[in-house]
């Protein structure tokens, strides 16, 4: 039941994902943050298996770290999502990682992007993308109210919409989201939907 | 100088030299030179050639330049089938990086991990290190157009202007005094067959003597490795007035 969706608006990108970490019919907490910034320009959106998801996103995360550091040079988004497509390639006929991946990315040159890289090594460059049951409705939401080049309050409230569908549309909605959003000022932490507030427990 | 320690490359002199790493820069000083110079719009590189024969096949193959990938290109010193196994270890390494990431594999990059092979000759192993020093020219869109010289040793640098093989060191310190950094390509191919004139032994250039090649960007954006056919280099050496007008010629 785990929602991912994100769009590509004028000079930014955002990605939304529901923040609950869920065992069969327990709910073991609703304020897991499943978007990694990956750089200082980048983020992942990751939903799936929890072990792969973290494993995986981390995985990548460092590996793209250690790219900067030997070479001085960023990764650009498409390099990076490349890289990562390849990863889960190669593990595919072996040892297959459960992972489904919204990157999001801005670059100086070619500006924002946004990749679609699901679980079996499919790569597609996307304006509006999405994974999970919640993306029949956020998809349809975003079909209908998405334009080129919107500017990130129209962004926002596009998010909005397509969160209060799936609130009230899908049987067992999670009821936390987070949204992130990348820009030329980098990658952060936008705003949280809460209608379920957890206490707050020290971090692992 | 102590012999004894000659035979094994992967052990040190007691005065802390590398013996094996420095015969074979001693070997690629018997070979022909290359001379590459970096300019506003392009690399540009020169080599002499010591097989020359009218039977060669100059269209289709060429004896010290070579293209790694669309935008980075090579010119070899030393021992030709130590400088095969190279060329192909770097054309491998560009391809695999372009396919895991989908974009063409930064100069200094390739340059740094051709080197790194090279290196383990000289530590592990006990192969002896190749007998071969590269100048690499390329583009790439993070520093534009570069050139980097490598030796056996696997130290590489980057350079404005370098030779490698015969009578380098006459002709980097020639480069040194006429390199201007706002030199552009047409500039530099001339001041490279200048130079090289200078240190080769032959009184006269001609085009079959010569390999002359250059990395430049055309109007479309894409990087363009060419290698200047025997026909137009002749024309070129008559302008610039290295080599006798063929009409002359006995």
């Amino acid at each position: 039941m785990e929602c991912v969706f994100g769009l590509v608006g004028e000079g930014f990108a955002v990605v939304v994902a529901d923040t609950s970490a869920v065992h069969s019919i327990l709910v073991h907490k609703s304020n897991e943050d499943k978007i990694m910034v990956l750089d200082s320009h980048k983020l992942i959106a990751a939903s799936g298996e929890p072990g792969d998801r973290v494993q995986f996103t981390e995985y990548i995360q460092k590996n793209v770290a250690l790219y900067q550091f030997r070479n001085g040079i960023p990764l650009t988004t498409a390099a990076a999502a490349n890289f990562t497509r390849g990863e889960l390639a190669t593990a595919l006929r072996k040892n297959p990682y459960s992972v489904n991946i919204l990157l999001a990315g801005y670059d100086k040159e070619t500006g924002p992007s946004l990749y679609y890289i699901d679980y079996i090594a499919t790569l597609h460059k996307v304006d509006k993308g999405a994974f999970g049951y919640g993306s029949y409705f956020s998809l349809s939401t975003m079909d209908r109210h998405y334009h080129s080049r919107m500017s990130v309050e129209e962004a926002i409230d596009l998010v909005d919409k397509c969160i209060i569908e799936i609130r009230s549309r899908l049987v067992v909605a999670p009821p936390n989201f987070v949204i992130k959003i990348v820009d030329k000022d980098g990658a952060r932490e936008y705003a949280w939907r809460e209608t379920v507030k957890d206490a707050d427990v020290a971090s692992a | 100088m102590s012999r004894r320690y000659d035979s094994r490359t992967t052990i040190f002199s007691p005065e802390g030299r590398l013996y094996q790493v420095e015969y074979a820069m001693e070997a690629i000083g018997n070979a022909g030179t290359a001379i590459g110079i970096l300019s506003k719009d392009g690399v540009v590189l020169v080599g002499e050639k010591k097989v020359t024969s009218k039977l060669l096949q100059t269209s289709t193959s060429t004896e010290k330049m070579y293209k790694i990938d669309d935008h980075v290109a090579c010119a070899v010193a030393g021992i030709m089938s130590d400088a095969n196994i190279l060329i192909n270890t770097a054309r491998v390494q560009a391809q695999r990086y372009t396919f895991a990431y989908q974009e063409p594999m930064p100069v200094e990059q390739l340059v740094q991990s051709l080197c790194d092979t090279k290196q383990g000759y000289t530590q592990f192993g006990g192969l002896r290190p190749f007998g071969v020093s590269f100048l690499f020219a390329g583009w790439d869109k993070n520093f534009g157009f570069q050139l980097y010289m490598s030796d056996p040793s696997g130290n590489y640098g980057g350079w404005k202007a370098a030779a490698v093989g015969a009578n380098n060191q006459a002709a980097q310190s020639m480069l040194k005094q006429d390199y201007k950094d706002e030199i552009t390509r047409e500039e530099a191919v001339e001041l490279a067959l200048k130079v090289l004139s200078k240190t080769m032994d032959s009184t006269s250039l001609t085009s079959d003597k010569l390999e002359l090649a250059e990395v430049f960007v055309l109007p479309s954006g894409k990087v363009k490795y060419q290698v200047c056919s025997p026909e137009s280099l002749s024309k070129l050496l008559v302008k610039l007035g290295m080599t006798q007008p063929a009409a002359e010629a006995s």
